[in-house]
């Protein structure tokens, strides 16, 4: 394992990592270009000229239904459930450092919600809300739904960062004649600051690609993956390539400013040390 | 101590930077605490300080209280969005309904119409058969894939990069990362053209796309992470120098493998069979776009009843489902304890 040389046991792996690396790039990069195709091009290679055709058929509206619409929808409620993940995983994650009456069975329905079919959790909410006399739609039901999806991986996520936290450092912050507020705001928080990005980055994320939880749900307008998911159905040409270019590179892009925040972040605290 | 420095906030910034256990500053504190009383009291004492002081302004709150009040906004949301939901559905399964609407009642119709069916059956045992087939690919390439970062890439960062690498398509949409094997997978997709030039088969294989397959291919592509980052997550805790004590006694790179590396992976592989079995069973749209609608799974069935309205033949159909996961969970684990591999 920590070998002096590489052997042989290195090369066949790192042969079998890169065969994965493009068993999960291979098929992106094939739409990435066939999102190019020309305007008579079709929906497999060979590449019929190259243009950026599908790219503005994208927005006009009756090619792909109302795109524009849909990912406003999915983008501001990527956000709401981004900031209401975050709050609330961080919150349970200090209840959760102490242990109180039914800490167990709240760990365990958080669990639960992970496990139990994103269809199921659908089909519920969506008969809760009929029977209940409100109106489904992606602000209020497809909002709930996803909590359900983002809320245990925030929870988990905080549950481990609070596993490894040393109270050292708030004990320390006490003597000092801190306020427990003085503590969690310029001890507590600066240290989980990067855990916090990370849930914000899953709570966005997973919202904004989510799509079963979302199907009873969103009431009378579709979010993007929904849409998405229709246009597979009755979509035949590289506008569908296009659409799924630009979703991924907007994704890409989320990821890649979420991961700058961290990386900044730690380094300021290494800096401080 | 606390009254003496109630304002001193610079201090504290200090003390994030580890500087709290410098010379002076303990002496100071071992001034302060009679002879024989350890670290261990000034904790338990500073504990009890810090929880009076929370609510020392204005009202004053136990420390079980303040628990209950930061995981109230969870239980509000689970309560409502997830427990209520299935209790729901627990109750609907159970109602009698028409094209019109859903009617309360107490029938087991809906739990025999779909348990005295030879089509559930048949549903069950192809959705067991991918969740199987889905999980020991997903299993093996996982483990391999954790063991080479976690024992083969030295330095941290390159190790942290790749893993990014692995990580981020799990953050874009299922759904297109699906669509994307049309185009490679196609009648006239990348694989046929390629083979048909090659000269290695006269014409395109009908079976890669739009097949079972193509479900299992897809599947394994959307969910291998989900095993990834729990078995490296748990290879990277296993302490290095027990490889060399297993070696020192004699073993070869594969007994170190089976009887060392491998028992102490299985909570990781646990974990990720929790995701990885859950998410197959509950999978619908794998199954409805990778088969071109030839094959079925449960909650694909789940899916039609919904878009019929029938929704107490699809409840009756959830409860099953959901007993047969959560039992398939409860059997998981009894491997492992979720709080402690956090």
């Amino acid at each position: 394992m920590s070998h002096e040389k590489r052997g042989l046991e290195f090369y066949l792996l790192a042969i079998f990592f890169i065969v994965f690396v493009l068993f999960l790039y291979g098929p992106l990069s094939a739409i990435l270009i066939l999102s190019f195709q020309g305007p008579d091009g079709g929906l497999t290679f060979p590449m019929n000229g190259v243009s950026t055709h599908w790219f503005f058929n994208l927005f006009e509206k009756q090619a792909v239904g109302d795109f524009g619409a849909s990912f406003r929808r999915s983008f501001s409620l990527g956000l709401m459930v981004m900031v209401v993940t975050v709050v609330v995983s961080l919150l349970a994650g200090l209840a959760f450092r102490r242990r109180f009456r039914g800490s167990t069975v709240l760990f365990y329905a958080t669990v639960a919600s992970l496990v139990v079919p994103s269809i199921i959790v659908s089909l519920g909410i969506g008969v809760v809300f009929q029977e209940g006399g409100l109106k489904p739609a992606w602000y209020s039901s497809a909002f709930g739904a996803h909590l359900t999806w983002t809320l245990p991986f925030g929870v988990l996520i905080m549950f481990a960062v609070f596993n490894r936290f040393s109270p050292a450092y708030e004990e320390a912050a006490r003597d000092l004649g801190a306020t427990s507020w003085q503590t969690f705001r310029h001890v507590v928080l600066p240290m989980i600051a990067p855990s916090l990005i990370g849930v914000g980055l899953f709570g966005f994320t997973l919202s904004y690609d989510e799509f079963a939880r979302t199907l009873m749900t969103s009431g009378t307008y579709n979010t993007l993956p929904l849409e998405i998911y229709g246009m597979t159905t009755n979509v035949t040409t590289p506008v569908l390539y296009a659409l799924g270019t630009v979703t991924t590179l907007f994704s890409f892009t989320i990821i890649l400013i979420a991961l700058g925040i961290m990386t900044m972040l730690s380094r300021r605290q290494a800096k401080t040390d | 101590m606390r009254a003496r420095q109630r304002n001193s906030l610079p201090l504290v910034g200090r003390v994030g930077e580890g500087s709290f256990l410098s010379p002076p500053f303990t002496d100071r504190m071992n001034d302060q605490i009679p002879k024989g009383q350890g670290m261990a009291t000034i904790a338990a004492e500073t504990e009890e300080n810090g929880q009076s002081a929370r609510g020392g302004r204005g009202l004053r709150l136990s420390p079980s209280a303040i628990s209950y009040l930061q995981a109230t906004p969870l239980i509000a949301i689970l309560g409502f969005f997830f427990l209520l939901p299935i209790a729901m559905i627990a109750v609907v399964s159970f109602w009698d309904y028409d094209f019109a609407g859903l009617y309360p009642d107490f029938l087991t119709m809906n739990y025999t119409d779909t348990l005295g069916s030879w089509v559930t059956w048949k549903t069950y045992v192809n959705t067991l058969k991918f969740t199987a087939i889905v999980w020991s690919l997903t299993l093996v390439i996982g483990f391999w894939v954790a063991y080479f970062l976690a024992f083969h890439i030295r330095r941290t960062s390159t190790q942290m990069i790749l893993f990014l690498v692995c990580t981020v398509p799990f953050m874009t949409s299922n759904i297109i990362r699906m669509i994307s094997w049309i185009p490679v997978l196609g009648r006239n997709g990348l694989v046929n053209s390629t083979l048909i030039q090659m000269g290695i088969i006269p014409q395109p294989i009908e079976w890669l796309l739009y097949s079972d397959f193509a479900v299992v291919l897809a599947m394994v592509h959307l969910y291998t992470l989900f095993m990834v980052t729990p078995i490296f997550n748990t290879l990277m805790r296993i302490d290095r120098s027990l490889f060399e004590a297993a070696r020192d006694a004699g073993a070869s790179g594969w007994q170190v493998l089976w009887n060392v590396v491998i028992p102490l992976a299985k909570p990781g592989m646990a974990i990720g069979t929790i995701f990885v079995v859950t998410l197959v069973m509950a999978d619908f749209s794998t199954v409805q776009v990778m088969s071109g609608g030839q094959s079925a799974s449960v909650a694909l069935t789940m899916k039609n009843q919904m878009s019929l309205l029938q929704y107490p033949a699809a409840a009756a159909n959830a409860v099953v489902l959901l007993a047969v996961v959560l039992l398939m969970v409860a059997a998981i684990l009894r491997v492992v304890d979720i709080r402690k591999e956090l």
